[in-house]
């Protein structure tokens, strides 16, 4: 007898059934991002909104170049900027209730700063004084998170724990398209879906991760498909589209107040100026690239819509100007100012009380302070 | 003197005991990790929380270090006490970015504003006949860390003691569990368990006059034994354990060592870049004229973790212990 023949006597009991456990279907992304201004959807949007995402817009991006030149006074070891990405940053801060959660990533300072954080305090991690300037509970905002994506987490277990004891609390998380690559990113997502829990994750696909572009960094169709895989809904939105934004986020956070659980939403947008004072972007990037973005500019977008409607006029514009640059003089003004530093601090927060090793060791600094404090010529 | 009825009982029981009591006593204590509910703990530690206490304070998580503890974090900022499980030493390091980034620094980062009550338990340490991944001594890796207290206990009534410590402590605590003394047996009070001393003090186990040996964990019964060993030498041995090592009892083991003039330390961990350097090194410092010979080291070797069936050789045991301490009749020149 041959094999073929064994084969073909053998009977193997059918597999049971298979079953997906969720159709797929609904929770795929649009093909194209979602857009609103300059479509009829904009009728659709509160005029109230539009001014202030104008607002905000126009303001954040007066920070983002005051910040800019921080780093070129020396004032800022480094500021990762977000021009071109506005729309994206303010929507984020604007979507949430008071009592919800702000994950932001470093170049998330505006999103902070418009969460209501003092932009003082919220530059204190770039200035250098100290990691966190700000208060995470005042606000509720987590500190600016430098590793990728390991916030996201932070993120599922804040929502998680928020809904064990009953509040209606939603966290969104920021993160960039390098950071999807990172498996903090992955197990954050899928730790969301299983617990649906209130979360939001917003990618801001800026097209570079420092100088990896999107195509090197990821073969998913867009970001927003790698929802599918951990059972939650994928959105994409056009970044630069400030309406839209606060549509597509304000959506997710209901559905994640309401018990829906987690969403993950796509911005496509894309960052103006280089990574940070430090990169070139020049090295792997064309500048006609940079200007067709350009002409897809966030506040350009904003503009047009709220002229169109007989919403913005040249007074209020130049409110709105004047506005940024008040903030930006007042920023100037207090970041010229060097913060007060104690040295002793360096030993305060490290545990709930000091461990004797660092007593030793605060008394090494002490004795060295002292020492330098002596006038010339004292006994050493 | 009250008496107690003290049964035997084992140091895994005393851990549940531990976090039962912990539990009940704080509704903001959560038990999370892979396997920790239903099946309680493939060390059985977590056994019947979950039917006690419900799956939202002892949760099955999906298998993933990192999202364990990273999401204990954001449960620890909304005021919860996570005490997450990372259920075999090596199966720890995919959480160590969250650990070393977010962990131990939040408290500093946020300047004391954002402290995160998290423990971190971690059966650690060989001698189960464990396959690769189930026997690593990984202390090395969390007291490099500022941020961080690492304890582990070594008997049943510090198993309890410790972890409640730990639990009730505003730090993070890396709480190491000698994976070979989950079954070791002890007399102890299950009725009415005591927390001990506190985090931090080191405690003798054996008061002794020639010679200390400094240990923690695994390595303070095999201590025991070498010391009851080395009595037919004419060595009277002092045994020191540790239970924390962060924060470091200099002051116990200081005190020991100016009284014998001699110390050995013992543990499991690779010798190069281990605790003993560190404690040899705080034990120079401290004691120097009271030194009668170098002090040394009796620890793994330097080489990953071995096979099952060879980990008998790399495990200090009593033999190597007492060669060392007879190395400690030092002459000079020798």
């Amino acid at each position: 007898m041959t094999v073929m023949e064994q084969r073909g006597a053998y009977r193997p009991t059918p597999p049971p059934a298979w079953q997906p456990r969720t159709d797929p279907a609904p929770l795929l992304p649009d093909a194209e991002p979602r857009r609103v201004l300059g479509t009829e959807a904009a009728a659709q949007t509160d005029p109230e909104l539009l001014r202030r995402l104008y607002a905000q817009v126009v303001l954040g991006r007066r920070y983002n170049a005051q910040a800019t030149a921080l780093t070129k006074q020396g004032r800022l070891a480094v500021y990762p900027s977000s021009t071109g990405q506005e729309a994206c940053e303010v929507a984020a801060a604007l979507v949430l209730e008071e009592r919800d959660w702000l994950f932001p990533s470093y170049r998330d300072t505006l999103a902070v700063v418009a969460r209501g954080v003092d932009p003082v305090e919220a530059l204190t991690l770039l200035r250098g004084d100290w990691h966190t300037g700000y208060d995470p509970y005042e606000h509720r905002v987590a500190p600016l998170c430098t590793p990728l994506a390991t916030q996201l987490p932070h993120a599922v277990g804040l929502a998680h724990a928020a809904r064990l004891k009953g509040d209606d609390v939603v966290a969104l998380a920021m993160v960039g398209d390098g950071g999807t690559s990172e498996g903090d990113f992955h197990e954050a997502l899928n730790f969301a879906a299983v617990w649906q829990a209130p979360v939001v994750f917003f990618v801001q696909n800026n097209g570079f991760a420092i100088s990896v572009p999107l195509a090197k960094q990821t073969a998913a169709p867009s970001l927003a498909h790698k929802a599918v895989g951990y059972g939650m809904p994928g959105r994409l939105v056009d970044g630069n589209d400030a309406a839209a934004v606060h549509e597509v986020l304000s959506e997710a956070v209901r559905r994640a107040r309401e018990g829906g659980g987690p969403t993950l939403v796509e911005a496509v947008t894309y960052r103006i100026e280089a990574h940070t004072n430090a990169d070139d972007a020049t090295r792997y990037r064309g500048e006609s690239e940079v200007e067709t973005w350009r002409e897809h500019d966030p506040i350009l977008l904003l503009e047009r819509e709220l002229t169109a409607r007989g919403l913005l006029d040249e007074q209020a514009k130049e409110a709105a100007r004047e506005a940024a640059e008040t903030m930006a003089a007042d920023l100037r003004a207090r970041m010229n100012q060097d913060p007060a530093l104690d040295p002793a601090d360096l030993f305060a927060h490290v545990y709930a009380e000091e461990t004797p090793h660092l007593r030793e060791q605060r008394a090494l600094l002490r004795a060295e302070l002292d020492a330098e404090a002596e006038p010339e010529g004292g006994h050493r | 003197m009250t008496t107690v009825a003290l049964k035997p009982a084992t140091m895994a029981q005393a851990l549940t005991r531990a976090l039962r009591d912990a539990m009940a006593a704080d509704p903001s204590v959560h038990v999370l990790g892979e396997d920790v509910g239903t099946l309680g703990g493939v060390f059985r530690v977590t056994d019947g929380l979950a039917k006690e206490f419900g799956e939202d304070r002892c949760t099955d998580t999906p298998l993933a270090e990192a999202g364990i503890l990273g999401t204990a974090v954001g449960m620890a900022m909304y005021g919860l006490r996570p005490v997450v499980e990372m259920q075999f030493d090596a199966f720890a390091y995919p959480a160590f970015e969250q650990l070393i980034s977010h962990v131990a620094r939040m408290r500093n980062r946020t300047r004391g504003r954002m402290p995160l009550p998290i423990t971190v338990r971690v059966p650690y340490g060989g001698g189960i006949g464990g396959v690769e991944h189930h026997s690593d001594s990984s202390e090395a890796y969390y007291i490099a860390t500022p941020g961080l207290h690492v304890v582990t206990p070594a008997t049943v009534a510090d198993a309890y003691g410790l972890l409640r410590d730990a639990i009730a402590s505003d730090d993070p605590v890396v709480f190491l569990e000698p994976k070979r003394l989950y079954w070791s047996k002890d007399t102890w009070n299950p009725e009415d368990p005591q927390t001990v001393d506190p985090i931090g003090r080191a405690v003798v186990r054996r008061p002794g006059r020639s010679a200390t040996l400094i240990t923690y964990g695994p390595s303070v019964p095999v201590c025991l034994e070498a010391a009851e060993a080395a009595r037919a030498e004419g060595w009277d041995l002092e045994v020191v354990d540790l239970r924390s090592l962060v924060p470091f009892d200099d002051e116990t083991v200081a005190a020991s060592v100016r009284r014998t003039g001699r110390a050995v330390v013992v543990h499991e961990s690779g010798s190069f870049g281990g605790p003993g350097g560190e404690i040899a090194a705080r034990v120079t410092e401290r004691c120097f004229h009271h030194l009668e010979a170098p002090v040394l080291r009796v620890a793994g070797f330097d080489i990953p973790y071995p096979p099952p069936m060879l980990e008998r050789h790399h495990l200090p045991g009593v033999d190597r212990i007492l060669d060392a301490v007879a190395r400690l009749q030092w002459e000079a020149g020798n």
